[in-house]
């Protein structure tokens, strides 16, 4: 895939000036998670530095989601440790993860499909929401303006995904790419430090995937998010990532730059199949 | 397509039979409303009952068939603290007793059973109901109790210029259809204007998007199951200072059931609009349609009070099985 981010690819993935890629924020270490007897992941470690975007890639069933989930605190992984900030945690729920700045979108959409798109988004900033019930109900002193400065926060987010004309509908009705989008915005309404991407580009059209890659590098430089995401289509990652974790059923086979992983004998195999 | 003329044959249907009585000269115009006042004030009790099964459904997925236990015990606890305490003492003891309910149910019998089927769910609320039914006249007895609200119980004549005879009120239902009233537009308001009630309603849509944007959907049961608790409260003082606190409060309080399946399980709307629906409906039924059948089919008559809301709900469920403003489920097969 051409277009958006075509120049980005070539150019040195780290210690790029303008993008000021620093230290690692999280790290995981020899994770190990198996529902049952299936081995989802077995011994996987890698690490996202702030401010870049981190691609986990692999054929169906290789383990990205599983991987995704551990870091958001949906499945809680059997070895390993995970550490972000510094700190360490296994045993985190989602909400915590959540309230620790990371946010997430999913890739087979979940959105509060019966609430409007602004009552979606604004959703997304109930963590910052501080002055207390009575108040917001009757809408008066700082609870009024808590409300309209989260909706300003809301509306930059809805102009900078340019959603504008859609606010008021039910997200339900919604077409699927727009939804994606609203999935976004929400997640960024939390204002996160890192964002998780759960193939964000999956269903979509060649002109939808160009607007959603050229959100997600807006995003990463105008915000300095760090975005770990998932991916199926391998173009597509190449083009907008710094660096790429390739997973095979459940085994990290390949980690570096998007040449470097393009030019990797096992992940080539993997993905075209190799005969014995 | 939807068909949706037998929902407009039912419509029209229950419009016809609302408007009957009037047409035909059966009842003078201050008696038919009378009747649809002492309806509608009915109706939001019934309403009241169904906002705590719509709450706790929205938001957990669980179809609580403890709603009804819930209401004997709150006005078990309020009837018989208040023997003690001034009735506001009581009242504020009685929800403090709620929300602590609510905790328990939360940590061991939501909290274990998360993820689980549906009718697991269920029959947890089932145990509950029988628990609380039995553990409530463990704890305050098994005898007839009353609370006393302190308002009149005499009837006022209002209106005796306008119609014929004047319009019967009872003050005491006046009073209560308002508190009723009021209760539900302040759930209305949390709803839709609080964080909070938006973060329930997040909940409600889809649990694991709301927990990936920090809403802890423990908390959020413990206050869904509070709020149930405190209309529960509410209703079970209500009707236990019309019926006396006894153990068919219960079976009144399931009532909200067809309540629901009229309105759709998963709308607010829907138990406001369904539980004054039911309450006309099954006060004109009873007043209007009862003399009729025992006419014409020499019946004993009466009774139909207890049964016109279950056979309304039926006819819902054929024709409209979502209910008035549920969600229609369309799944992928």
């Amino acid at each position: 895939m051409q277009g958006a981010a075509g120049t980005r690819a070539g150019a040195p993935p780290l210690d790029e000036g303008a993008r000021r890629v620093g230290e690692v924020i999280l790290a995981v270490e020899g994770v190990s998670l198996s529902f049952g007897g299936v081995k989802a992941l077995t011994n996987v470690s890698f690490d996202v530095r702030e401010h870049e975007v981190r691609a986990i890639i692999g054929p169906n069933g290789a383990g990205k989601s599983s991987m995704l989930n551990v870091i958001n605190g949906v499945y809680h992984p059997q070895e390993g440790k995970i550490r972000y900030l510094g700190r360490e945690f296994r045993d985190m729920d989602s909400h915590e993860v959540a309230q620790s700045g990371i946010a997430r979108t999913f890739q087979s959409l979940a959105l509060f499909k019966g609430m409007t798109v602004l009552d979606n988004i604004m959703a997304g900033r109930n963590l910052k929401m501080r002055t207390n019930l009575l108040l917001q109900a009757l809408r008066i002193g700082p609870a009024l303006r808590e409300e309209l400065e989260h909706r300003e926060a809301v509306e930059r987010i809805i102009d900078f995904l340019e959603i504008q004309a859609y606010r008021k509908v039910p997200v339900g009705r919604l077409p699927y790419g727009l939804q994606k989008r609203v999935d976004l915005a929400r997640a960024l309404a939390m204002e996160p430090r890192m964002l998780l991407l759960d193939e964000p580009m999956a269903g979509m059209n060649m002109e939808e995937k160009q607007d959603m890659c050229r959100f997600i590098l807006d995003v990463n430089d105008q915000f300095g998010t760090t975005i770990v995401l998932i991916e199926h289509d391998m173009g597509v990652v190449m083009d907008i990532s710094d660096r790429v974790v390739v997973l095979d059923y459940g085994k990290k086979i390949g980690d570096g730059t998007p040449d470097e992983v393009r030019a990797n004998k096992a992940v080539i195999d993997a993905y075209l199949g190799v005969s014995h | 397509m939807r068909r949706h003329w037998p929902v407009l044959a039912l419509g029209t249907a229950l419009l016809i039979g609302l408007a009957l009585p009037l047409a035909t000269g059966a009842a003078p115009v201050g008696f038919y409303v009378e009747v649809l006042l002492g309806g509608l004030m009915t109706g939001v009790l019934y309403s009241l009952v169904a906002l705590g099964f719509a709450l706790i459904f929205k938001a957990s997925g669980v179809f609580n068939f403890a709603q009804g236990a819930m209401v004997l015990f709150a006005a078990l606890a309020v009837a018989r603290i208040a023997e003690h305490v001034p009735l506001w003492a009581a009242i504020l003891l009685g929800m403090v007793i709620m929300t602590a309910l609510a905790w328990v149910i939360e940590r061991l019998v939501l909290r274990p059973l998360v993820n689980q089927e549906g009718v697991a769910l269920l029959m947890a609320t089932l145990g509950v109901t029988y628990f609380l039914d039995g553990f409530g006249q463990t704890v305050w007895g098994s005898d007839i109790y009353k609370i006393e609200l302190g308002i009149a119980k005499e009837p006022v004549m209002i209106l005796p210029d306008v119609f014929q005879g004047g319009i019967l009120v009872n003050k005491e239902d006046f009073v209560a259809a308002m508190v009723a009233a009021l209760l539900v537009g302040g759930l209305v308001l949390f709803f839709q204007k609080t964080a909070t009630g938006r973060a329930l309603r997040a909940v409600a849509d889809d649990h694991q998007a709301a927990q990936s944007i920090g809403i802890p959907l423990n908390r959020i049961w413990v206050i869904v199951w509070a709020v149930a608790g405190f209309v529960a409260l509410v209703a079970g003082v209500i009707w236990g200072s019309q019926l006396g606190v006894q153990f068919s409060l219960a079976q009144v309080a399931l009532k909200a059931l067809p309540v629901v399946i009229l309105g759709g399980f998963t709308s607010i709307a829907g138990a406001i609009v369904g539980g004054l629906i039911i309450g006309v409906g099954e006060k004109m039924a009873e007043v209007f349609l009862g003399p009729v059948l025992v006419k014409a089919f020499d019946l004993a008559g009466g009774g139909i009070e207890n049964w016109f809301a279950y056979v309304l709900a039926l006819l819902f469920l054929l024709v409209r099985p979502e209910g008035l403003f549920g969600e229609k489920h369309i799944d992928r097969v």
